[in-house]
This record gives structure tokens, C-alpha cells and sequence, in this order.
């Protein structure tokens, strides 16, 4: 009698457990809209059995939680550098995968007076502004790539982020592939020493100082960009076209040649009508999936990866509307790619969800 | 049961008074000791006075961490905010206590109550939309000219006139603090005996002669734990500070150039900071801050008890 009791209850609570599981995620603050829009989504989509919950603590918290193995999945704005990947390599024998998912991309704002048609911009004239070297809006390399406005000799304010941020990475990974100083000087990171400048905290930081300084420069996400109306500049591209980043352009970004593990940098991109400052934002799973402790069981990584394959192909469909990138045929095979590496307790589990 | 109670009662009472009280006070070193621990791994590769006095802070090229700017940023945004707010707050509360009728005393101490409860960001956007840019034109910029033409030596104490800078942080924080000093000082002036001052009247001083010989002596304990308060305050503040400060940790800073403050340096890089290096750097700040917000928390208990002997020996 005892012993059909609990037969039940464990019935039960397994059946329970079925109901609903929770995917735990944590990482970059960019992408928290998407996710919650996916996550919301997903979770209508299987009728409330698989709930997505996802805690917007920074890419820095979110590599650390995934190594920590508190999440089921890490977000982050850049993918793991290669001191990472070893590390995880060898402390859990197994890999970590970059999935790109969507797609960011940081535009020039400015505050001209009197200036309404869009500038253009070069990325030696943008890193030379934000060295200090080019001081004045009617500097000669600046009037050169705009003939047709007249700018003022008013002097120039940059501006830039102050907290540690994905943003500053990409816009500082873009300066340095066109900038040997500023490789050199400053490098690449979600902070850093600038030589000259304001800082802004966050997004609105930036954009608030930029609106209240006439002659400044700044430097935002495109999403924040957009839903606030500012108006930005065109970046030349590797081809020399001058581009104003909008959804096919960043799109177009990612059409390029990728390496197999995704973990590449699309800033300066070879694409001819890709927008040069554009960067992936990336999920970051272990391969053998059984390693990290959050997850409990196969129910559970069955579930996370038939979550991030939706992500990746029926759910690209909100990337646009909330002004994230959506994926290029390339990156998209790129990505099922990388997720069809999942296995969980030697069963390969990502082969048999994505269906290759 | 009742002789029990009798004989255990104030024991058991006792006791858990000093648990609680302990733990209070493990739970202030379990912080330190914590913060140490985070820190140590930037602690040990700088050495202590290394990493406080180092000035380069470059998370990507060279990978050193030193606190000096920010230490530097600190103390010059909170005296300077401190000095700025003490003389204003004091009139304030000087007025609101002794000269105002009692209708403008309690509006007053309604909008000095508002003030402190105001919220820090508020602080913070107001600053970057309306004061900032104000003291960007009306100030600094018609200075910086002046400067420019009649007294060149003074352009590099200056520095840019973009409005976000050390300048405005310290009027920011100043009005943040105001409050704070001005509420303590009306209340030590309220609570000084009458006694004192129909004394002072009887020998016939002036209202003015009051103030200084018999209500500001008696009452200068309240208004130091004011301005002690006032000055915790300010070096911990983050937010308000954090928005228009520039966030600039290039020395010498300047009058109306960026600077950084211990706060503002780890709210900006915390969540970001992927390297462990640059993580337990942040932490380090986190326990030098530790170190200096108790060292000002002392000297405020060391003068106080000062004062106190003092205005012992007067009664």
C-alpha cells in the first residue's frame, strides 16, 4: 500500500516536473528585450511547460555564472576569448559553444546645430576623433568626406560609455582593426583608458550628454538609437561604401565567410553592404551538456536545446521588429551547426533535435 | 517556573542582547574580511600600497589596476562638496530653529526633509539636463575665455568647460548633503536648554551674541555628527555622481574636467569586468572604500567624544 503510495507521488511529481521546466540564463544586458520577447513567446508557444528566465546581469556576470554553472545558459556580448575556452576545456573536459543569435550594431550620434543631412564617417577619422587627434568639426579629413555640408569650427566633445559595456567592445574592436594606434594605445574591451573624453553611464548617459553638448560625439546601440529618434552617421565600409546601419545592412554584416565555432569579430566586414560596426551577440553552452551541474536532467537539456533551436530559426522572426539583427543564411547553418555538438550523458542529443 | 524565570529572565535577555550586538559587528568584519578576499588577488599582485597609489588603470592594454585617481577623485569631490554645503546647511538650520516664524520654519524643514528624500539618479538626471549644461554656458565657458585671453597659466587648472566634470559633482553633491548637516544642526540647536539662552538674553546680548556664546558651543557636538553624516554620505555616494562626473581618471584632474570617484569606478565596471584580474581590482576599490569610510567614521567618533568633554566642562 506504502509502497503504491509513493509510486504515485513520484508519478506525480515527475508528470509535474514534465510540466513545466525552467531554463535558467543569465548575461549580457543588450540583448534582455529579445530574450524576454523569446521567452515570453516560447513559453506560449509550448503551451507554459518550458519557462525561460533570464537575469540581464552583464556579460562580465554571465561568463561567470556559466562557468559557475548556476545557469543553463551564459549570455554574452562577446564570445569566450581563448583563455576561456581552455579554461573550460580543462576543468570540465568538454567544450563551450559561442552561438550567435542575433545581431547589434553601434552607431556614430552627434549634435551639430545646423547640420540636418547625415554625416559620413570614416574609420580613420572616427578612431582619430576618439584619440584626440581630430579636434575640430571642420577639420579638413572630416570636411573631405562630407564636401556638401558645411561644418562649423566648433570643437569637438567625445563621449563615450563609462560603464563597462558590449557596446564600447564592438565600437572599440571596430577602431582598433582600423587604427594601428588605437590597437596599439588602447585596444579592445568592455572598458577602457580613454584618452580623451566624457564618460556616460549606459546608453541614456551618452545620449543625454551628447543632446546637451553641441559639438559632441557619441556612440550607442542601434536599438537605443532608434526607438529615441536620434539621427546618426554613415560608416564607410571596408568596400568604401558609406553605410547608415539599418536591418539589411547589419544583416548583411554576418554574410561573410564564418569560422566553424562562430567566434569571429564582423566589425570592419568584408560583406560590400555590411554595415562595419555590427558584432553578434552570443549563448554560451557547454557541448557535453551533462557537465554543468544546473543541468538536472535530460528532460531539462532536451528542453534548453529545442529552446535555443527555436531561437535560432522560428524565433529570428522577432529579432527585427525589436531592431536586433537577425541571422544570415550563413550564420544560421552555422549556429544549428554548433548546436547539433550537444550531447548529454553520451547521447547526442543536439543531432537528434536539430535533425542533422 | 516562575523562579526560574525570575533567576534566567535577565540572563537569557542579556545574552541575546550581546549575540545580536556581536553580530552586528561580525557582520561589519565578515565585510571587510570578504571584500579583502575578493580584492586579494589585485592586492597581492600590486601590493597594497601599490595598488593604492598606483595611477594607471587599464583594463586592456598594460592590465594594471591602480586606485590613486579614484581614491584622489573621492576625497577632493566630498570635502569639496562638504565645504561647499556646510555654511548654507548651518544658515539654514541656524534660521530655521532660531529667526524664521514658526510657518517658514516648518516649510523649510519640509523641503530640507524633501531634499534627502529626493533620489540619488533624480539628482543625477537633473544634473545631466539642467545643471550641467548650464554651468557649461553660463560659467564655465564665458571663464574659459576669460582665462584664455587675460590669464593663460589658468587654462590647464581649468580644463575642458564641457559642463560634465569635478565641478559639477561637487554642486551636485553639495545640495545632496545639505540636508543632511542641516537637519542634525537644527535639532542639536532645538535641544539646547532655554535656561542658556534667557541667560544670554539677561545679560544683555544681541541675537547674534546668543547664537555664537551660548547655542552653537552647546550645540556643536549635533552639528559635527552632521556634518560627519553629511561627509559618509558623500563618499559613498554613486549614482548622482556616476552621471556627471565625466568618469575621466586621468591625472591632474582639473576644475571643470572629468574625474572618477571609488563609487562611480566600480558601479561602472563592475558588471562588465569578464577578467578575474580586473574583477577583484573592482573589489579592491571596494575595500579600500571600506578602509576610508572608516577611517572618517573614527575621526568623526574621535572629535565628537572631544566635544563632548568639551561642552561637559562648560555646563
Amino acid at each position: 500500500m506504502r509502497k503504491a503510495f509513493f509510486g504515485i507521488l513520484a508519478l506525480a511529481s515527475l508528470a509535474l516536473a514534465q510540466q513545466t521546466i525552467t531554463l535558467v540564463g543569465a548575461g549580457a544586458t543588450f540583448p534582455y528585450p529579445l530574450m524576454a520577447k523569446y521567452g515570453d513567446e516560447y513559453t506560449r508557444l509550448t503551451g507554459g511547460k518550458v519557462r525561460i528566465n533570464y537575469q540581464s546581469i552583464g556579460s562580465g556576470g554571465g561568463i561567470r555564472q556559466f562557468l559557475e554553472q548556476t545557469v543553463h545558459f551564459g549570455a554574452s556580448d562577446a564570445p569566450l576569448d581563448d583563455t576561456r575556452m581552455k579554461e573550460v576545456r580543462d576543468r570540465f573536459k568538454t567544450g563551450a559553444l559561442n552561438i550567435g543569435y542575433a545581431l547589434g550594431a553601434v552607431v556614430p550620434i552627434y549634435n551639430l546645430p545646423g547640420v540636418r543631412e547625415p554625416l559620413r564617417f570614416s574609420g580613420s577619422v572616427l578612431a582619430n576623433i576618439y584619440l584626440g587627434r581630430i579636434k575640430t568639426w571642420n577639420d579638413p579629413t572630416l570636411q573631405e568626406l562630407n564636401p556638401n555640408v558645411k561644418l562649423p569650427p566648433l570643437p569637438i566633445t567625445v563621449v563615450h560609455r563609462s560603464d563597462g559595456s558590449g557596446t564600447t567592445y564592438v565600437w572599440a574592436d571596430y577602431l582598433s582593426k582600423v587604427s594601428p594606434e588605437w590597437a596599439q594605445k588602447v585596444g579592445r574591451g568592455t572598458s577602457l583608458q580613454w584618452p580623451v573624453g566624457v564618460g556616460g553611464k549606459g546608453n541614456e548617459g551618452v545620449a543625454g550628454v551628447v543632446k546637451q553638448t553641441p559639438g559632441a560625439i557619441g556612440y550607442v546601440e542601434v536599438t537605443y538609437a532608434k526607438q529615441n529618434n536620434l539621427s546618426y552617421g554613415a560608416v564607410q565600409n571596408k568596400a568604401g561604401r558609406f553605410i547608415q546601419a539599418d536591418l539589411p545592412s547589419i544583416k548583411a554584416a554576418a554574410n561573410v565567410p564564418l569560422p566553424g565555432d562562430m567566434r569571429v569579430s564582423l566589425t570592419d566586414t568584408a560583406a560590400p553592404d555590411g554595415y562595419p560596426i555590427a558584432s553578434f551577440t552570443y549563448l554560451l553552452l557547454y557541448e557535453n551538456l551533462s557537465v554543468n551541474k544546473a543541468v538536472k536532467s535530460e528532460a531539462e537539456a532536451r528542453a534548453l536545446v529545442e529552446f535555443v533551436k527555436w531561437v535560432l530559426t522560428e524565433g529570428q522572426k522577432f529579432n527585427e521588429p525589436l531592431t536586433y539583427g537577425a541571422l544570415s543564411s550563413v550564420a544560421q547553418q552555422r549556429a544549428l551547426a554548433l548546436l547539433s555538438r550537444v550531447t548529454y550523458e553520451g547521447k547526442p542529443i543536439g543531432k537528434e533535435i536539430v535533425g542533422r | 517556573m516562575k523562579r526560574l524565570y525570575t533567576h534566567f529572565g535577565d540572563r537569557i535577555f542579556a545574552t541575546l542582547l550581546l549575540l545580536l550586538a556581536l553580530g552586528v559587528a561580525a557582520l561589519a568584519l565578515l565585510m571587510a574580511y570578504e571584500l579583502y578576499r575578493g580584492g586579494s588577488l589585485a592586492l597581492q599582485r600590486f601590493g597594497l600600497l601599490g595598488f593604492a597609489l598606483g595611477r594607471e588603470w587599464d583594463p586592456v592594454v598594460q592590465k594594471t589596476f591602480g586606485a590613486w585617481p579614484y581614491i584622489l577623485g573621492t576625497l577632493i569631490v566630498s570635502f569639496s562638496a562638504l565645504l561647499l554645503s556646510f555654511f548654507p546647511a548651518l544658515a539654514a538650520a541656524i534660521f530655521a530653529a532660531e529667526y524664521a516664524p514658526r510657518w517658514l520654519a516648518q516649510v523649510i524643514n519640509f523641503l530640507l526633509d524633501l531634499m534627502a528624500a529626493v533620489p540619488s539618479v533624480v539628482y543625477g538626471l537633473w544634473g545631466i539636463f539642467v545643471l550641467a549644461p548650464w554651468i557649461r554656458d553660463k560659467v564655465q565657458l564665458p571663464f574659459y575665455m576669460w582665462a584664455a585671453e587675460q590669464a593663460p597659466w589658468l587654462v590647464p587648472i581649468l580644463g575642458v568647460p564641457t559642463g560634465y566634470g569635478l565641478m559639477t559633482a561637487v554642486l551636485i553633491l553639495a545640495s545632496m548633503i545639505i540636508p543632511y548637516t542641516a537637519a542634525l544642526a537644527r535639532d542639536a540647536i532645538a535641544l539646547v536648554p532655554k535656561e542658556h539662552r534667557e541667560a544670554a538674553y539677561a545679560l544683555g546680548a544681541t541675537r547674534w551674541e546668543v547664537m555664537r556664546l551660548a547655542i552653537l558651543p552647546l550645540a556643536r557636538g549635533g552639528i559635527i555628527a552632521g556634518t560627519f553624516l553629511a561627509l559618509a554620505r558623500a563618499v559613498g555616494e554613486t549614482m548622482a555622481v556616476t552621471m556627471v562626473i565625466g568618469n575621466s581618471h586621468k591625472l591632474p584632474y582639473t576644475l571643470f574636467g572629468g574625474a572618477a570617484t571609488m563609487p562611480s569606478v566600480i558601479a561602472n565596471e563592475f558588471t562588465e569586468a569578464v577578467e578575474d584580474l580586473h574583477l577583484s581590482a573592482l573589489i579592491a576599490v571596494g575595500f579600500l572604500l571600506f578602509l576610508v569610510s572608516m577611517a572618517v567614521n573614527f575621526t568623526a567618533a574621535y572629535v565628537l567624544r572631544r566635544q563632548e568633554r568639551l561642552v561637559k566642562g562648560v555646563l
